[in-house]
């Protein structure tokens, strides 16, 4: 009975549930769509970071600490031979790192100088671009960040400094070959990259490299040797602290917006029951019982909830789609702050976030459309019939 | 034959509180109503009518005395067993109509039949009944906003009558109407209490009503001052 009742309120009284559902199916797009940018900001960290730096894992030299540049200087050896098949295969590609410093228009600027093997295609690096320029002594790779810090473009020269295997300093001409578009700036802001066979030429140190990154869908070898194998969860294990350790943030921001949302909502049920208390007086002068009325109300407050769903789903769920699909330009660049933030954020709606915004938005609608019902229903049935305000 | 009663109400007191003090509406009220009696409780503004029929309602109840309605001692039911009384045994019609915005004249109509867990079919025949009665057939899926005063009215008759109560209250029923209308209600009331075996009490200062009712309570400053019966009222 009570659900017929409360169908027929509900389709008779097509403004208000209109506006009702509306400004909930706007509460659950709201809630979903920034949260699924905080998460998406969080998800593209840990994926640049896989895309661009890690693949599917890499083998260090044992001394090789990439946190610590004071071990450079000892950390680099003949690969494994095991190792070495992977990279004959071109199933991974060696780097050697080693400390440097650059000259750029006349100041000192300490770098991280990588070599790295031109030719690879595991990680989403412009390393091509290394091997197209035979007449340059040094071509060297930069990020886009680094260019802008050093005021560097493409064609400048700069004098390169190192401490070779022979610990003695050598420098060197340099030439920029391009500049690459990373958001990834530990590729980028104080680094310089340049070709493998170059690197260990300069360093005095033939085929050695200080790790090798293999290939996502490769399986970590048996015998590596004394280099030591770290997999990917090693390798983002601070991306993932990081977004553990902002999982409070990320719940307090989820909180205020339900909590926004939620008064959005209490407004337009608030205001709905509560000009509807003569109907409920009348309801009551009819016979009907205060625990039914409340539980009239709370129910279409429970079919409110249904149809905003549906509605948002109607509405909302392509617009979601479609971020979801082509991301949103940010305004701004955020590696130079040392920042792994994309520069077209996408959102990540997880089944998690829909179904917990879902069920909680519900929750909400149904305790907004309760807790004033029952209030009016605590009225004397005269006070409700003559729409008397509550107290 | 023996009469049924219908309202029996001995030394009734309301008082309702004001400030840090009271006001009594309603004192030493004494009233006895048998079934199918068409009576009027008539005063000027305050003088305890609606509240009296409120109390006769289940929707208020007394301070201090005896209620007794359709056999059920008023003081001694829950919120509940009234509005159980209500829904089966008792109709109203309000001055400002109440008929729920959204509904058509059908399903105001139908409200009652639903919240007594009528089947369908029996519905939409007392429904229908109903509204014929009121002479509002043509209108049965207007909305009350599309209706006039007089429409809106007789609907609030046809859903006070449609589960056919026993006892039906009506506060201040014509006083939104014009003479032609309210002589046109009080004709459908006073036709339907001498076709069913339905009891009315109305609460009104209406002049243009009196002259249908079979006996006049005459309240003042909450009181009854007067109980004449009528020997010759207007009649449908």
């Amino acid at each position: 009975m009570l659900f017929n009742i409360a169908i027929k309120n509900l389709l008779g009284a097509k403004l208000r549930t209109g506006l009702n559902v509306f400004v909930t199916s706007i509460s659950f797009f709201l809630v979903i769509f920034v949260s699924g940018m905080y998460d998406g900001m969080r998800e593209y960290a840990k994926n640049i970071t896989i895309e661009t730096e890690v693949a599917g894992g890499t083998y260090w030299h044992p001394e090789y600490d990439s946190m610590d540049p004071r071990t450079f200087e000892d950390s680099h050896s003949i690969i494994p031979t095991q190792i070495k098949k992977l990279i004959d295969q071109n199933n991974a590609f060696g780097v050697l790192a080693c400390q440097a410093s650059i000259y750029p228009n006349g100041r000192i600027m300490p770098v991280i100088m990588k070599g790295i093997t031109p030719y690879q295609n595991i990680v989403n690096m412009p390393t091509n671009v290394l091997s197209q320029h035979n007449d340059i002594n040094i071509p060297v790779l930069i990020g886009n960040g680094m260019a802008k810090n050093a005021n560097l473009k493409v064609g400048d020269t700069f004098t390169i400094r190192w401490l070779d295997a022979d610990r003695t300093y050598d420098a060197d001409e340099g030439t920029i070959v391009h500049i690459m578009e990373t958001e990834n700036f530990k590729l980028d802001l104080g680094h310089i990259w340049i070709p493998l066979s170059k690197a260990q030429s300069m360093l005095v140190m033939e085929n050695e490299a200080t790790y090798v990154t293999y290939a996502k869908e490769l399986s970590m070898i048996k015998n590596s040797g004394d280099w030591v194998h770290h997999n990917v969860e090693y390798m983002i294990r601070d991306m993932e602290a990081l977004i553990k350790a902002d999982e409070p943030g990320a719940q307090v921001m989820y909180s205020i917006l339900l909590t926004l949302a939620a008064m959005g909502i209490f407004n337009a049920q608030v205001l709905s029951i509560f000009r509807r208390r003569k109907e409920i007086g009348t309801l009551m002068a009819l016979g009907m019982t205060r625990s039914r009325v409340v539980g009239l109300f709370t129910l279409e407050g429970g079919l409110n909830a249904f149809l905003a769903g549906i509605f948002s789903l109607i509405l909302f769920g392509p617009v979601l789609f479609y971020f979801g699909i082509n991301g949103i330009p940010l305004p701004m660049d955020y590696t130079e702050m040392g920042m792994l933030v994309a520069k077209r954020l996408v959102p990540v709606y997880s089944i998690r976030l829909i179904i917990s915004t879902t069920i909680l938005i519900s929750i909400i609608v149904i305790v907004v459309s309760y807790i004033p019902s029952r209030k009016i229903t605590k009225m004397k049935p005269t006070d409700a019939l003559r729409g008397r305000a509550v107290t | 034959m023996e009469n049924k009663n219908v309202i029996s109400i001995k030394n009734l007191f309301k008082r309702f509180p004001v400030g840090g003090d009271y006001f009594t509406a309603l004192q030493e009220v004494n009233l006895e109503l048998i079934e199918g009696e068409f009576i009027g409780l008539v005063g000027p503004s305050g003088s305890g009518k609606t509240t009296l029929l409120n109390i006769i309602g289940g929707l208020d109840s007394a301070t201090e005395g005896i209620v007794s309605v359709l056999g059920n001692s008023m003081e001694k039911t829950s919120h509940n067993e009234r509005a159980e009384i209500r829904r089966k045994h008792m109709g109203f019609i309000f001055q400002s109509y109440n008929l729920l915005p959204v509904y058509s004249v059908f399903e105001n109509v139908e409200l009652p039949l639903i919240l007594n867990n009528i089947e369908k079919a029996e519905r939409e025949k007392k429904v229908s009944q109903a509204i014929e009665w009121v002479g509002l057939s043509d209108k049965k899926n207007s909305k009350p906003a599309d209706m006039s005063g007089g429409e809106c009215q007789r609907t609030a008759i046809a859903r006070a009558i449609v589960h056919e109560p026993a006892l039906l209250l009506a506060d201040e029923p014509t006083a939104n109407l014009d003479a032609k209308n309210s002589h046109n209600i009080m004709n459908i009331l006073s036709k339907l209490n001498s076709e069913i075996s339905t009891s009315f009490v109305f609460a009104t200062h209406d002049e243009k009503i009196m002259e249908y009712l079979r006996r006049i309570i005459h309240l003042e400053d909450g009181k009854i001052i007067n109980d004449e019966n009528i020997s010759k009222p207007k009649s449908a």
